[in-house]
Parts: C-alpha cells; sequence; structure tokens
C-alpha cells in the first residue's frame, strides 16, 4: 500500500489492560478524546489489545475504514510491538506505519493516585503519537545473516541443559563457567529430591554427556569480559585461563544463584554450630555429624522481610529434604521452626506428610516473633512462642541450621550492564514479559533460564533449559533475521563534505564519496549502519535524516507535547 | 500560585536504557508526578540540540535527556557524543536567558526504575522551583546548533 501521497487516515486502539489501564486513567474519555485529532478517521477501546479480539479489531477497522495508520495505546514497545506489527502486516499494512503510545508502564502505572492527571497525560501522550504517525513511512527491513553459534553463559544445571540441547541439533556451543569445575550449586549438595539420587553422582552424569559432545567447548575458570554487537552478530570476549574472542549469533544467561550468607543473624560466623542448608549439606556428604543429637532448622532466614521479601520457593522443600536424611540416616532428632511451610504440588506435600509420619518436629513462631537462640553455659538453645500451644518454648540444639533464601550472584549487576538486560526488584535477571517472552530478555538474541531468574527447583531449571535452548536455536535455524529499516540516509544536496559523521559512527556506516563533479558527499552503507542516529545529531546542515526516526517525527511530537495545556501548564 | 504551576517537561529516553528504566519503574509501581511526556529515541546520541531549543521555545518547563551509563550505550559511544553535545546545549541556554539547570542529562539503566522515579521526582522538583519558562514566546524561531 502506498501511503506517499495519501492522506493519513489514523485508527487508534487504546487499551484497559484489565484494570491495569483502565483502572488508574479514563479510557473511554480518551477514546473520546483521541477522535477529536486531526486525520484520526477510528477510535476504540478494548479491555485486552493485545487478544484475539482486539486483535481482529484492529484488522477489521483497517479494513473497514482503508486506514492507512495504526496506533494502539496501551503497554511498552519493548514487550509488544512485533505483535502489533505483524498484525497490521497480516491486514495488508507496512509494519512502519504502525505507532506505539505507552500509557502503561509510563502512564497508569506510575500515576496510580492521580486519575486525572493521568487521564491528561495519556491524550498528551496519544496526541503525540498522533503528529508522529502522520509523518510514518513506509520502510522495507533488510537481512543480516546469522552465526550459528551460541554461548552459554554458566555451567549449572540450567546451561548445561541448554547446552546438550542445542548441541543436539546441531550447533556449536560454547559454554563459560566461572568456577573450576562445571555443576553449579548442585555440587555442594548431599543428596537431591525428588529421586534421592546423590548430588554428585547426578552432576557427573551430566558432565560426562556434555564432555564428549565435540560441538560445545567448555572454557572453565572464565568469565565473560565484554560484549558487543547484535543479535546475529555478537562479540564476545572471554577471561580466563587463556582469553578469547568469540562470535555467536545468540547468547544464554544461565549464572545461577547463590545462597544468601547470614552474617550478622544469630551468630553466624561466630560459633560454628550454627550453619546454614548447604553448609548441612556438606557436613552429611562428608559424615561430619558426630554428637549432634538434636538439630533446629529455622526458615525464612532473610527472607520474606524488609531486604530479601521473596519468598525463596525450595527453602521449605530443602529443610523437609534434609531433616528425612538426618533423621533416617544419621538418626537425629529435627525440630522446624517455621511461620509457614511452603510446599507445594503433589511431590512435596507427599514428602512433608513423610516427614510428619517418621516424626520431623514442626513447630511455628508468628511472623513478626522470630525465634531467639540462647547461649546457657556454651549450650545452644532456641526460643519462640510456640502459636500451636500458645506459649514459650525451648529447645536444645546441638546444630543449628538457618534456612536463607537464594539471592542472584554478586556480579550480576555488571552482567546486566554487559549485556543490557534488566535485573527485577528483586535483583534477579527480568525477563521480557511473564506471560509473553518467560524465558526471552527484551534485547533481541539473549535468552534466560534456570536460577538467574528466580529460585527454582532442578525439574524446572531444566525445564527452562531446554526452552530456552529452542528460543536461541530460531535464529541460529533459520540463518537470518530481519533487522529494523532503521538507519541514516544523507541528502546529497545539503551535504558539505565536512566528514564530521563519518568521525563519530562507531560502525564505519558512513563514508565520503567524490560526485562526477568533483564535490564529496557522505554516504550511508545500509547493511553496516545500526541506527543510532549520532550522525544525524552531528551534521550541522541537516543533510542526514533517520528512516522512521526523522527529525520532523520527533520535532512533531515535541510540538504536538507542548501544543494543548491539556495535560500540563497552568490549568484552570 | 505554587500549587497551580504544572511544569510541561519533555524528556528523551534512549530505547536501551533509559526506555527501560522508565519501564521498569512502571513494572515496579514507583510512583513520580505526572508532567514528563517521554519521546523515545534510540539512542541518547539521537538527540540533536535543536529538539532541545525548540521543546524551550515552544513552552517547555524543563528538558532531561537520559541515556545508558557511560561505556554502557548499545552503539558503543553515542552517550559521550550526546554528553559533549549536550555541555553546549547547557551553555547555549545559559545565553538565552534560562536557568541551566532547566536541562538535565543523565544515565539511568534498564535496572534502574528507582533511580528513574527519583530523577523524574527530582527534576519536576526543580523545575517547581524554577517556575514556568520565561523565554516562552520570546525564544527565535530556528536557534540552531552552532558546533
Ligand atoms: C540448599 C539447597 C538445596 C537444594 N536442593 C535441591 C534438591 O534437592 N532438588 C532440587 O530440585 N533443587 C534443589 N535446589 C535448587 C537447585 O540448587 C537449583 O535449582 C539449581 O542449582 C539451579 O541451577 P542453575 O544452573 O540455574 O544455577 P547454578 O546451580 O547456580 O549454576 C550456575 C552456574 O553459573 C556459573 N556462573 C555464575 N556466574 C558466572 C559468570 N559470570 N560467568 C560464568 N559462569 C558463571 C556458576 O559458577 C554456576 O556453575 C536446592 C537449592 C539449595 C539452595
Ligand atoms: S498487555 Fe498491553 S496490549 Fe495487552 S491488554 Fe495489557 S496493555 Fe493491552
Ligand atoms: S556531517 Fe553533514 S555535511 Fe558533513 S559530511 Fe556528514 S552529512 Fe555531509
Ligand atoms: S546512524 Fe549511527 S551507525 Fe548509522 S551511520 Fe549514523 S552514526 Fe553510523
Ligand atoms: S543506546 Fe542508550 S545512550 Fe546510546
Amino acid at each position: 500500500m502506498s501511503t506517499e501521497q495519501e492522506q493519513p487516515r489514523i485508527g487508534v486502539s487504546v487499551c484497559h489492560c484489565g484494570t491495569n489501564i483502565g483502572g488508574f486513567l479514563d479510557v473511554p474519555a480518551v477514546a473520546e478524546y483521541v477522535k477529536t485529532l486531526p486525520y484520526v478517521i477510528y477510535s476504540e477501546h478494548n479491555l485486552y489489545t493485545c487478544a484475539d479480539d482486539g486483535l481482529t479489531s484492529i484488522k477489521n477497522a483497517i479494513k473497514e475504514h482503508d486506514l492507512n495508520r495504526i496506533i494502539v495505546a496501551s503497554c511498552t514497545p519493548r514487550t509488544h510491538a512485533p505483535l502489533f506489527q505483524y498484525t497490521c502486516e497480516s491486514a495488508g499494512l507496512n509494519p512502519y506505519l504502525f505507532e506505539f503510545v505507552n500509557i502503561r508502564e509510563q502512564c497508569s502505572w506510575v500515576h496510580m493516585k492521580e486519575k486525572e492527571e493521568a487521564t491528561l497525560k495519556a491524550k498528551d501522550l496519544i496526541r503525540m503519537g498522533v503528529a508522529r504517525a502522520n509523518l510514518l513511512e513506509p520502510q522495507t527491513e533488510k537481512r543480516v545473516d546469522v552465526i550459528s553459534k551460541a554461548l552459554v553463559i554458566g555451567g549449572g544445571v540450567a546451561g548445561m541443559s541448554a547446552s546438550l540441547s542445542l548441541a543436539d541439533q546441531g550447533f556449536q556451543i560454547y559454554l563459560i563457567e566461572k568456577e573450576e569445575e562445571l555443576g553449579g550449586m548442585v555440587r555442594k549438595y548431599y543428596k537431591l529430591t525428588p529421586s534421592n539420587i546423590d548430588a554428585l553422582e547426578f552432576i557427573d552424569n551430566m558432565v560426562n554427556k556434555i564432555k564428549i559432545r565435540e560441538n560445545i567447548k567448555i572454557y572453565k575458570s572464565s568469565i565473560v569480559k565484554d560484549v558487543r554487537g547484535y543479535i546475529g552478530n555478537f562479540k564476545v570476549t572471554i577471561e580466563g585461563k587463556s582469553n578469547e574472542n568469540l562470535e555467536v549469533g545468540t547468547i544464554i544467561l544461565a549464572t545461577g544463584a547463590q545462597e544468601f550468607k547470614p552474617n550478622g543473624f544469630y551468630e553466624y560466623g561466630q560459633d560454628e554450630r550454627i550453619v546454614t542448608t548447604i553448609e548441612l549439606e556438606n557436613k552429611m556428604r562428608i559424615k561430619e555429624l558426630d554428637g549432634v543429637i538434636n538439630v533446629i532448622m529455622i526458615q525464612c532466614v532473610g527472607s520474606r522481610e524488609e531486604r530479601i521479601p521473596y519468598c525463596s520457593r525450595i527453602c521449605c522443600m530443602t529443610a523437609i529434604k534434609n531433616a528425612i536424611y538426618l533423621k533416617k540416616e544419621f538418626d537425629i532428632s529435627v525440630n522446624i521452626l517455621h511461620n509457614e511451610i511452603r510446599v507445594y504440588g503433589d511431590y512435596y506435600e507427599a514428602l512433608y506428610r513423610k516427614a510428619q509420619e517418621i516424626g520431623v518436629h514442626f513447630n511455628k513462631f508468628g511472623e513478626n516473633d522470630k525465634p531467639k537462640v540462647l547461649k546457657e553455659n556454651g549450650t545452644l538453645n532456641v526460643e519462640i512462642f510456640n502459636e500451636g500451644l500458645g506459649r514459650i518454648e525451648k529447645y536444645p540444639a546441638d546444630l543449628i541450621v538457618v534456612s536463607t533464601p537464594m539471592v542472584n550472584i554478586s556480579d550480576a549487576e555488571s552482567l546486566s550492564k554487559m549485556l543490557k538486560v534488566p535485573l527485577g526488584q528483586d535483583r534477579f535477571f527480568f525477563e521480557a514479559h511473564v506471560k509473553l517472552r518467560p524465558l526471552d530478555f527484551a534485547t533481541d538474541g539473549i535468552f534466560l533460564c534456570g536460577a538467574a531468574h528466580a529460585p527454582a527447583t532442578i525439574p524446572e531449571v531444566i525445564t527452562q533449559g531446554y526452552g530456552a535452548a529452542s528460543r536461541a536455536a530460531i535464529p541460529l535455524a533459520s540463518g537470518y533475521v530481519q533487522v529494523e529499516a532503521i538507519t541514516s540516509h544523507v541528502e546529497e544536496a545539503k551535504c558539505r563534505g565536512c566528514g564530521r559523521c563519518v568521525e563519530v559512527c562507531e560502525y564505519k556506516a558512513l563514508e565520503l564519496a567524490e560526485l562526477e563533479n568533483g564535490r564529496r558527499v557522505s554516504r550511508t552503507n545500509e547493511v553496516l549502519c545500526k541506527g543510532c542516529g549520532t550522525c544525524v545529531a552531528t551534521c550541522c546542515n541537516g543533510a542526514i535524516s533517520m528512516m522512521h526516526y526523522t527529525s520532523e517525527q520527533i520535532n512533531a511530537m515535541i510540538d504536538a507535547a507542548l501544543s494543548e495545556k491539556v495535560g500540563g501548564g497552568i490549568v484552570g | 500560585m505554587d500549587n497551580m504551576f504544572k511544569p510541561r517537561i519533555i524528556a528523551f529516553c534512549c530505547n536501551w536504557c533509559s526506555y527501560a528504566g522508565a519501564d521498569l519503574a512502571g513494572v515496579s509501581r514507583f510512583q513520580y508526578p505526572p508532567n514528563a511526556r517521554i519521546i523515545r529515541v534510540m539512542c541518547s546520541g539521537r538527540v540533536e540540540p535543536r529538539f532541545v531549543f525548540r521543546a524551550f521555545e515552544k513552552g517547555a518547563d524543563g528538558v532531561i535527556v537520559t541515556g545508558c551509563h557511560i561505556g554502557d550505550c548499545h552503539y558503543i559511544s553515542g552517550n559521550k557524543k550526546a554528553e559533549e553535545r549536550m555541555k553546549l546545549v547547557r551553555y547555549l541556554i545559559g545565553i538565552l536567558g534560562l536557568e541551566e539547570d532547566r536541562f538535565r542529562l543523565e544515565w539511568i539503566s534498564a535496572s534502574e526504575g528507582q533511580k528513574f522515579a527519583h530523577v523524574m521526582t527530582a527534576f519536576i522538583n526543580k523545575i517547581k522551583e524554577l517556575g514556568p519558562n520565561p523565554m516562552f514566546g520570546k525564544i527565535e524561531e530556528g536557534t540552531e546548533c552552532q558546533q
């Protein structure tokens, strides 16, 4: 469809997102207001624009009203733009004639107590979107070849599962592990639940499968020092025994987690009889439990309170698992002190019942009434207000195990910066979308699995590893990706050949060429250009334009933002 | 009068870091005042000085440009170029008779939702202190980069 000469015919769909938007601003009023804007032919509001009926409604509107521009005002382009662009395309509209307006992440969710102002802001934002949409032009995307190799960062259960799956599909894999051995946290455990298998045996099994694969190259005691480039063409620097530069098409992050060290909680670190769960598992492994008769486990140490507000999911089932081993294999009595036992699913629920049956004690303390560890003549006692019995109780202990949560690795922050992927509020790595893209990062070509995302069990992280592998394999298998048609373009007539733009371009995408009349002008190599726009801002002669982000479009947005005193200014 | 003043702010956010940071502020429900209108650009290096002047000319009370931290720009060094350019912008704004503090450049990463909300709140409060753009209607059209 050619739109260059055509007048814009804009259709706008405003989304309620259930109550996510609809609950905090007046969506029908916004949709009504939109109708008054120039070139807007059609406006609607939907409960969920991204659901089937919302998308169908956009397609129908394009046909019925002969629309040549579509605007969706909803969530963020960083997750939902491809879906709506695809919808436009399937109705015969060039996807570059689509404009996204963010009224959820950047409006309803951040102004939850200011319905009136948020509504005005949404109107402003859509007015800006309409201003830009008027000036949009159709574009054609170029294809870029993909290097059919993948990088997996982290050789725990998740990273190994992902590597194996990708290797099975025939791709070359580079597996980077910081430690001297593959295996991750599981290497430190005694036995695993479900299945009672010896932890080391389980890991060695997996490692052996990896080792024999010719198409998995393992880098132990190595870390990723630098990542440059884009989906299809990442350039990665590995630092370790030898420093190497690798080129890969996709990257999977599987750096796992660590156990929170409860320094400052009870006398951890000062009294050797107070240990974490991993330290207990180690003691069981090396059978270092002589003289221990009573073990007390304290749940939720550090978690589900101010600093680490989340439930770490695995600690209750791990405590129960270990309690059963202590009882059955070491004949040690175990008392689990908890605020509430959180085991889920059939299997762990059954494990909980089994522990009760064989005589593991469970005692509940109050949420704001944490257990106290008392030292009397060198003997350890734990005191709680026992909610079940309604009185203070004191239990003797030879060993106190504090169940602490899993937290993200210490170098998460620097990895997050290097890969340009976000951390969430819980400081774990943050996926592109909880429901739509749970294993992707918003940055194309980078994927996520395992405990790096959130505390999870081994079966769960294996599933995620396989899932991330299949996501990462899509570009590798197709051999190319379409890259956005956002490149610079030099208008020869305006160019004075000063060469400033050539200097600032990091990708050597601009070159001075000599015209027949001897005049020198700059030219863009569209395959090399990444669309940053730095050259555009550099040229004092306004000779460079940016496809899809033209200066005219941005100017129009600025003007539209300030054209009415609807959302700001001095009102009333 | 002070309570009546609702500053109008234009915010340029780079797609890869700050815009993502703004999204994260939303996902985390960090609240900040509703005065800023965000314009997404691919990189802070895309922001032409004349965008900033135009915004002031059209009546913005404050303009903020945000990008990835130095060293983290998705396009290697776009933010360094932006930094150089924006120094000049700050200077020229002074010459135009505007307080330099009406303009701000900040680095906010994709994981700094909290920082995004803080920066916005602080900037908006600063502009509230400074009051309405005194040059609104007085800046000549076509103020351009003289670099
Ligand atoms: C005490 C305890 C007991 C548990 N018991 C069980 C159980 O019985 N059954 C069960 O199903 N689950 C159990 N779990 C959960 C289990 O530990 C996790 O599901 C599993 O370890 C997650 O695997 P992963 O590969 O995601 O992470 P990890 O095991 O943490 O592996 C991540 C790997 O990445 C490496 N790495 C980190 N940073 C970098 C970097 N920058 N560069 C390169 N490599 C890096 C690490 O060295 C590590 O090898 C238990 C957890 C705890 C805390
Ligand atoms: S996710 Fe986005 S498009 Fe879907 S319902 Fe919510 S705001 Fe609308
Ligand atoms: S900066 Fe502008 S005038 Fe100079 S060479 Fe580049 S396009 Fe031409
Ligand atoms: S947009 Fe960026 S990558 Fe493309 S030519 Fe200009 S400076 Fe180079
Ligand atoms: S991409 Fe964020 S500043 Fe360049």
